[in-house]
């Protein structure tokens, strides 16, 4: 099996567009073919990773309508969807049909567009995805998070500010990236005092509903050899499912999707979690950057909110966590996120993050679906 | 009736499944609104969906089924309060939330259902 490459990536800004996804698409699509110096016809697979375009704006087809606009026909062509992880499973089709040999260039595109749509209907779109016993009470995937913040404070003694800060490291984060939804820095007394979402979890504990989109070219790396002397490899990625019943887990602290999903790319990059460099994590909810940070092995398990106290995870510290801003500051376009957060690790790794820069050969990224329902967890290393 | 499932290997689910955790198919029916439960965690939400009350407290709880553990998630009756290992029963409500205020198909599910007061 060849080693898989990506050789170009694009991102739109994030954040209230009024463009609706066929453009965000384009605009995303477009951009990455420049960047890669890819030709359309070129193009043997088209992925586009996208949760909920039928639902958002009544837009369906979106594959097909990308293909043509990109005017990157006959090529096979799929819309993926897997909820908020859409984007890292556009990542793992993506890489298998470049690793099986079955396609030599392959262009991934994800977008949403939902800020068109008030937060009680975006909220319930996105809620869709729970159980009827779980629907039918109101539950929500905000609520699902308080539900777990308050477990793991208790569970494990850890102090309601250590969330609070890992809000104010990713918005502190986001104020140099340009892509970024929010770019402004918010303190911690701002964070505590926020309105209460879903107790004990505040406004600035969760991510703001957006719009955006982001792609990525994948090739096997001889042919990425043909176009670029820099790219960056990927050399793992696994995908795993949790319960859909959230209720049912034994551990409502422990995101076995991430578990699972972690030690597949590790095991096939015959990495371990000491030797990523810097990391991407699905921050949809702060106590998610917790639970995420202990389950793919970088801190012990209940230890993932010292590190944040310890300023671990700041760009300065050992273990960047979110050097984009997460989407806590980026924003969280659902089908585009977990594209975005690939596009994060690829600048970080050729080393064209501008002020975002860390010190880093190899990054990681975890994108969750649901509340940790699916999960992608992608590996990448500098060539 | 707040049904579960039972398995072959015992353990049991709410909701159930056409097949268990264990990998069989489901042998017995436990009424769970027969039983008291442990509050797990709570939240109370803030920012509700159309259709659904707001405030919306809602409790992971655990029953215990002679001996079996099972878990369920449901609203904590208006009004009430609840804290991490409190135990409650449940409640039955005709109507959880308005059928068709949501995005979901109101004839494809039920709304009636239980929620949970302290003991």
């Amino acid at each position: 099996m060849e080693n898989v490459a990506i050789i170009g990536a694009s991102m739109t800004q994030f954040g209230q567009r009024d463009e609706w996804v066929l453009d965000l698409l384009s605009e995303a699509g477009t951009a990455c073919l420049d960047d890669a110096g890819v030709t359309p016809d070129a193009v043997d697979h088209l992925y586009v990773s996208n949760m909920a375009s039928g639902e958002f704006e009544g837009q369906t087809g979106i594959m097909n309508a990308v293909a043509h606009d990109l005017a990157a026909m006959p090529a096979y062509t799929a819309r993926i969807d897997q909820t908020s992880s859409s984007g890292g499973a556009g990542v793992k089709h993506a890489w298998q049909s470049v690793a099986s040999g079955a396609s030599d260039m392959t262009l991934l595109v994800g977008a949403e567009k939902m800020t068109h749509r008030t937060t009680a209907e975006a909220t319930d779109v996105i809620a869709s995805i729970t159980h009827p016993v779980e629907y039918k009470h109101g539950v929500t995937l905000p609520s699902f998070a308080g539900l777990t913040a308050r477990l793991y404070l208790d569970t494990y003694d850890a102090p309601r500010e250590s969330l609070g800060k890992v809000a104010v490291k990713n918005h502190r984060h986001g104020v140099d990236n340009p892509h970024a939804q929010f770019q402004k820095e918010v303190d911690l007394e701002t964070v505590l005092n926020s309105p209460i979402v879903a107790d004990p979890l505040r406004l600035y504990d969760f991510c703001p509903i957006t719009d955006g989109s982001a792609a990525l070219m994948f090739c096997p790396e001889s042919v990425a050899k043909e176009y670029t002397d820099d790219y960056v490899l990927v050399p793992g990625v696994g995908g795993a499912t949790d319960t859909h019943v959230v209720h049912e887990r034994a551990d409502p602290t422990t995101m076995r999707g991430v578990v699972e999903s972690s030690r597949i790319a590790y095991d096939m990059a015959d990495m371990r979690p000491d030797d990523i460099d810097v990391a991407e994590l699905h921050d949809m909810f702060t106590i998610l950057e917790f639970l995420q940070s202990e389950d793919l092995g970088f801190f012990e398990k209940g230890e993932g909110w010292k590190a944040v106290e310890e300023g671990r995870t700041e760009r300065g510290g050992d273990l960047p966590i979110n050097p984009s801003g997460g989407l806590k500051s980026k924003g969280h376009p659902l089908g585009a996120s977990g594209v975005a957060q690939v596009y994060e690790i690829y600048k970080q790794l050729m080393d064209e993050a501008g002020k975002r820069q860390v010190d880093a050969d190899t990054g990681l990224a975890c994108n969750v679906g649901g509340f940790g329902n699916c999960v992608i967890t992608t590996l990448m290393e500098a060539n | 009736m707040m049904e579960a499932y039972r398995y072959p290997d015992g353990s049991i689910t709410y909701p159930g499944h056409p097949i268990g955790p264990g990998g069989e198919e489901p042998v017995d029916t436990v009424d769970l609104s027969e039983y008291t439960a442990e509050v797990i965690t709570w939240t109370t939400s803030m920012a509700a969906p159309p259709g659904v009350r707001e405030p919306n407290t809602l409790a992971i709880v655990e029953f215990d089924v002679d001996g079996e553990p099972v878990r369920a998630i449901g609203g904590v009756v208006t009004g009430d309060e609840v804290e991490i290992g409190d135990e409650v029963r449940p409640v039955y409500v005709e109507e959880l939330r308005e059928p068709g205020a949501g995005i979901r198909e109101p004839e494809s599910q039920e709304w009636d259902g239980y929620r949970f007061e302290p003991v």
